[in-house]
C-alpha cells in the first residue's frame, strides 16, 4: 500500500465549552476515496475546516506528504494541495468560469496586467479534461449546482490539489448528473489523487468509497475498507445503538374532521387546493420540488396572499391575513428553510423556544423568565435538544437541533394543526428518526399533521393518506394501504396522463 | 435509503439553564467598557480642570445633549431592527418651525409642545409608510424626507428667525426642573436638573423596560436578529417598525420643543448635522448596525460619555474640531478594539 499523502495524528479541536473533536487521527492515501461519515454534529465539518485551513487544531498534527505542516489560512493549504468542494458552493456569481477557477492565482503577462487568453484557454483545458461542457467566459450564476460543482473540480486541479475534499456533493444533483460526478472521482482517483467524500447517502457511500472513517460526538468510533462492513454496521456505528424498523408507524385513531380547506387559491402559485384533514392523522403532500406545495401552505398560514378559498377549523370558519391570525387560531408551521425562516440564530434557545407564543410568558406587564424556562426546559427534554444550556445561541448547534428547536418553538402554541414542511431535510440521521418519531407521537396527541416531504419513503411510511400536488393543483389522492410507489410518483410527474 | 434506527435515549447529558460566566465574560461586556471609559474620561477631566466636578456645572452641561440623547433613544431601537431614521434633525427643523410659527399666533407652553410633537409625528407616519408601505429601503427614505423637511423649513424661513415665544416657555427650557433651595431640607442634597435632562433620565428607563422586560422588546430583538423568521413566528414585522418610525418623528418633535425653548429663537439650520451625532451615540452604545444587538443601558452610558467628553474639553477651551477629531477617533477605536480582542482569541469566538 502507498504511503499516505496526508495524516493527521491526534487531533483534537475544543472551543470553549465544545468539544467538537478528541484525539482523531487518519491517513489519506493517494488514489483511493476516503468516506467520512457521521451524524450532523459529529466533528466531520470540523475536520474539512482543519484541513482546509480555517481552524487551527487545538492539539495534534497534520503532515503532507511526510512534513509536518501548520495551515494559518485557507492559502496555505491550497499551497499544500489540499482543496474542498463544498455543499453549497463558495464562489463568485458575478465572474466568469475562468475567473473562478483563477480566483488568486490568474495568468498574468506583460506589466501584471491578467492574461485573458491564456486564462480562458487554460480554463478550458482543464474543463475538458473533465469532459465539462461549459464555456470559460459563462458568467458562473448561469450555470446549475452539478456544473458549478465541475467549475469547483476544475479548479481544484488548476491548484494540482493531491487531496480533494467533496462535502456532500451530491445534495442538489439529478441522478445522471452525480453519474458524472462520480466518474469525475473515479478520474482523479486514477490519477493518484486522495479523495475525502462526505455524504448521508449510503449508496453513493458504497459505490464511490474504498475506505471509510467513522465519527460520533467528535470521537472516531471506526475506519477501514468499506468492504469489511455492512450498511446497518456503519449505521451503528454513527449512531452507537442498535437498529429496528423504519418509521415506526403508530396506531393513532383518527377523530373528527379539524381543517377543512376549500378552493385554496393564488394568483400565481397554486389553485383550487381543497382537503380535509382530521384529529389524529397525518396527512401527507407530495409533489416535484415547485409543485406548489409550500406555497399552498404558506398561503393556509397567512404568509403567502390568497385570491379565493375558505378554511374552517373544528366547524369555525377563520380569516387569516398573517402567521399571526393563524397562530392565534391554533394553526403552526415549521417552515423548509431552517436558516432563513424558522429558526433566529443569534439568539438563544430560550428566545427561539417562545418567540411564536410570547403572551403565555407575560405576567402583568414583563416577560417572566421562569416561565420561558420551565416551556424550554420541558420541550427541550421532550424533543431532546442536545445543547451547553439553554441559553446558548441557535447558530452554534447542530442542524438537526436547530430543527428540534424550531418544532418546540411551534409546539409552545399549543396547535390544533402543525404543518411541518420538509422537517428532516438537512439534517442529521439521528435527528431525523426523533424527528419521524415525534410526528407520530403529535398525531397521537390529537394533533391534525400535515407533512410536506419530497422524500417518498418519509411520506409513505408516516402518512394515513398522501395528496399528490403538480403545478399548483392537487391532482390525486391515496389512502394508506392502497398505494403504491409507481402510483405516486406517476401522479406527481404526470406519466399517466400529460397535459400538454 | 434512510438507514433504520432507533431515537437517541432520553438523557445522557444535562442542559443547564443558563451558562457558567467566567470574569472575564463579564468584562468583555460592552457595558462594562463604557463605564470604564466614563471613569477614565471623569478622572482625566478632573485633573485638568477644577470646575469639571462641580455639581451646577455638570447640569448644565447636561443641557448640551439631553435633547440628542433623547432622539438617540428612538435611533437604538430603530438601528436594532436594521432600520434608521437619517431624517431626525430635518423633523426637528422643521416642528421647530412649528411651534415658532404656533408661538407667533399666541399658543401656550402646552400647546407649543403638542405642535412640536403633532408635526414630528406627521413626519415619522410619513417615514413609516414609505418605509414599510413601499417597502422602500430605510436609508433612501429618510435621506430624502432629511432633504425635503430640512428644505420645506428652509423655504418658508428663509434666512428669518422666530424668536417670538411666551415667558413660560422658555422658563421650561432654560431652568432646573428641581431647584437646591426647593428641597427645602437643607441636609438632603438634591442636584439640580434640568428639564430635559429630566424627561431623557425618565424615558431611557422606560425604553429599559419595554426592550429588556417585555414581549415587545424581545419581539424587537427578533426582527433585529432575523426579520424573515421573527415574521414567520407571527410577529407583525411591519406594524412594529411602522411604530419605531413614529416613535422616532414624536421623540423628534419633543426634542423640537425643548431645544426652541432652550434658544429662545430658531432659524432655519436648528439642529443641523445632529444625524450623525445621534447615530454616533447609539453605534458607541454598542448597538449593532447589522441589528439584533444592544442595550439601553449601553447608549445612555455612550451619551454620558460623549456628553462628559463634550464638556470637559470646553471647560478648558478646545476649539470645537477638536472635539470632534477625538469623538471620531474614540468612536473607531472603540468599536475596533472588541473585534481586534475577538482576532487574538481573548474572547468566545462569536458563532
Amino acid at each position: 500500500m502507498s504511503e499516505p499523502i496526508l495524516t493527521l495524528t491526534g487531533v483534537s479541536k475544543t472551543f470553549p465549552g465544545v468539544r467538537a473533536l478528541q484525539n482523531v487521527s487518519l491517513a489519506l492515501r493517494p488514489g483511493s476515496v476516503t468516506a467520512l461519515i457521521g451524524e450532523n454534529g459529529a466533528g466531520k465539518s470540523t475536520i474539512v475546516k482543519i484541513l482546509t485551513g480555517i481552524y487551527t487544531p487545538t492539539e495534534g498534527e497534520i503532515r503532507v506528504a511526510g512534513e509536518p505542516k501548520s495551515f494559518a489560512s485557507p492559502r496555505d493549504a491550497w499551497a499544500a494541495g489540499i482543496a474542498a468542494i463544498h455543499q453549497e458552493t463558495v464562489m463568485f456569481d458575478e465572474l466568469s468560469v475562468a475567473e473562478n477557477i483563477f480566483m488568486g492565482h490568474m495568468p498574468v503577462g506583460a506589466g501584471r496586467l491578467v492574461d485573458w487568453s491564456e486564462m480562458r484557454a487554460k480554463a478550458a483545458a482543464l474543463l475538458k479534461r473533465i469532459d465539462a461542457e461549459i464555456p470559460p467566459e459563462f458568467k458562473l450564476k448561469r450555470l446549475s449546482v452539478a456544473q458549478k460543482h465541475l467549475v469547483e473540480i476544475a479548479r481544484a486541479l488548476s491548484h494540482e490539489a493531491q487531496v480533494v475534499i467533496m462535502d456532500e456533493p451530491t445534495a442538489a444533483l439529478s441522478a445522471n448528473e452525480i453519474d458524472d460526478l462520480f466518474r469525475i472521482v473515479a478520474q482523479l482517483k486514477a490519477e493518484g489523487r486522495a479523495v475525502v467524500f462526505i455524504s448521508h447517502k449510503f449508496d453513493e457511500i458504497f459505490r464511490i468509497a474504498d475506505d471509510f472513517v467513522c465519527l460520533r460526538d467528535g470521537d472516531k468510533v471506526g475506519e477501514g475498507p468499506l468492504s469489511d462492513v455492512t450498511e446497518p454496521q456503519l449505521v451503528r456505528m454513527m449512531v452507537g445503538r442498535p437498529v429496528d424498523q423504519v418509521f415506526p408507524k403508530r396506531d393513532v385513531p383518527i377523530g373528527g374532521v379539524a381543517l377543512s380547506v376549500r378552493d385554496l387559491s393564488n394568483a400565481t402559485e397554486f389553485a383550487d387546493v381543497s382537503f380535509d384533514l382530521r384529529k389524529g392523522e397525518i396527512l401527507g403532500l407530495y409533489g416535484l420540488v415547485g409543485a406548489g406545495r409550500t406555497e399552498a401552505m404558506q398561503g393556509l398560514f397567512g404568509i403567502t396572499p390568497l385570491t379565493r378559498g375558505s378554511v374552517t377549523l373544528e366547524g369555525k370558519p377563520l380569516s387569516i391575513r398573517s402567521p399571526a391570525d393563524a397562530i392565534h387560531a391554533g394553526i403552526s408551521y415549521v417552515p423548509e428553510d431552517r436558516q432563513e425562516q424558522g429558526a433566529v440564530l443569534s439568539l438563544g434557545i430560550r428566545e427561539n423556544v417562545t418567540l411564536a407564543n410570547l403572551v403565555k410568558h407575560v405576567r402583568g406587564l414583563f416577560l417572566s423568565r421562569p416561565s420561558e424556562q420551565d416551556e424550554t426546559r420541558r420541550l427541550g427534554r421532550r424533543l431532546a435538544v442536545k445543547a451547553a444550556n439553554w441559553e446558548q445561541r441557535l447558530g452554534e448547534l447542530s442542524g438537526g437541533n436547530q430543527q428540534k428547536v424550531v418544532i418546540a418553538k411551534w409546539l409552545a402554541t399549543r396547535p390544533k394543526v402543525i404543518i411541518l414542511d420538509e422537517p428532516t431535510k438537512g439534517i442529521d440521521i439521528g435527528s431525523k428518526a426523533a424527528v419521524h418519531d415525534f410526528i407520530g407521537e403529535l398525531a397521537g396527541d390529537g394533533l391534525a399533521v400535515i407533512l410536506i416531504s419530497s422524500e417518498l419513503p418519509e411520506v409513505m411510511g408516516l402518512a394515513d393518506r398522501i395528496l399528490v400536488m403538480k403545478e399548483g393543483r392537487v391532482v390525486d389522492e391515496f389512502q394508506r394501504g392502497k398505494w403504491s410507489a409507481e402510483a405516486i410518483v406517476g401522479a406527481a410527474t404526470g406519466a399517466r396522463k400529460e397535459a400538454a | 435509503m434512510n438507514a433504520p434506527i432507533s431515537p437517541p435515549p432520553e438523557t445522557r447529558y444535562t442542559v443547564l439553564d443558563a451558562p457558567r460566566r467566567g470574569i472575564r465574560d463579564v468584562l468583555m461586556r460592552w457595558e462594562v467598557i463604557l463605564v470604564i471609559l466614563l471613569a477614565a474620561t471623569t478622572v482625566v477631566n478632573t485633573m485638568v480642570s477644577p470646575y469639571f466636578l462641580d455639581v451646577f456645572n455638570l447640569a448644565d452641561a447636561t443641557f448640551n445633549f439631553s435633547e440628542k440623547a433623547i432622539i438617540a433613544l428612538a435611533m437604538a431601537l430603530l438601528i436594532l431592527v436594521r432600520q434608521i431614521d437619517l431624517s431626525v434633525a430635518a423633523i426637528v427643523a422643521l416642528a421647530a418651525m412649528g411651534i415658532g410659527y404656533a408661538a407667533e399666533a399666541g399658543f401656550g407652553p402646552g400647546a407649543l409642545f403638542a405642535v412640536g410633537i403633532g408635526i414630528g409625528l406627521a413626519c415619522g407616519v410619513f417615514n413609516g409608510l414609505l418605509v414599510t408601505g413601499a417597502g422602500l429601503p430605510a436609508i433612501v427614505v429618510t435621506i430624502g424626507t432629511m432633504s425635503l423637511f430640512r428644505g420645506l423649513t428652509q423655504v418658508v424661513l428663509g434666512d428669518q428667525a422666530k424668536t417670538k415665544y411666551p415667558q413660560e416657555f422658555l422658563d421650561l427650557g432654560q431652568s432646573y426642573f428641581i431647584k437646591m433651595k426647593e428641597t427645602g431640607i437643607s441636609w438632603l442634597f438634591v442636584p439640580p436638573v434640568p428639564l430635559s435632562f429630566l424627561i431623557f433620565l425618565v424615558l431611557a428607563v422606560l425604553f429599559g423596560i419595554v426592550l429588556h422586560k417585555t414581549a415587545t422588546g424581545r419581539k424587537l430583538f427578533a426582527i433585529g436578529s432575523n426579520p424573515i423568521a421573527a415574521r414567520f413566528s407571527g410577529i407583525p414585522v411591519d406594524r412594529l417598525t411602522f411604530l419605531l418610525f413614529m416613535v422616532s418623528g414624536i421623540l423628534s418633535g419633543l426634542a423640537a420643543a425643548l431645544l426652541t425653548a432652550r434658544l429662545g429663537s430658531m432659524r432655519s439650520n436648528i439642529a443641523i448635522g445632529w444625524e450623525l451625532d445621534i447615530v454616533t451615540m447609539v453605534i458607541l452604545g454598542g448597538v449593532s448596525i447589522a441589528g439584533g444587538v444592544g442595550s439601553i443601558l449601553g447608549v445612555v452610558l455612550a451619551v454620558f460619555v460623549l456628553g462628559l467628553v463634550t464638556f470637559g474639553m470646553s471647560l478648558n477651551n478646545i476649539p470645537g474640531q477638536v472635539v470632534s477629531v477625538y469623538i471620531g477617533a474614540l468612536l473607531i477605536a472603540v468599536i475596533a478594539i472588541p473585534r481586534i480582542v475577538d482576532r487574538l482569541g481573548l474572547r468566545k469566538p462569536a458563532g
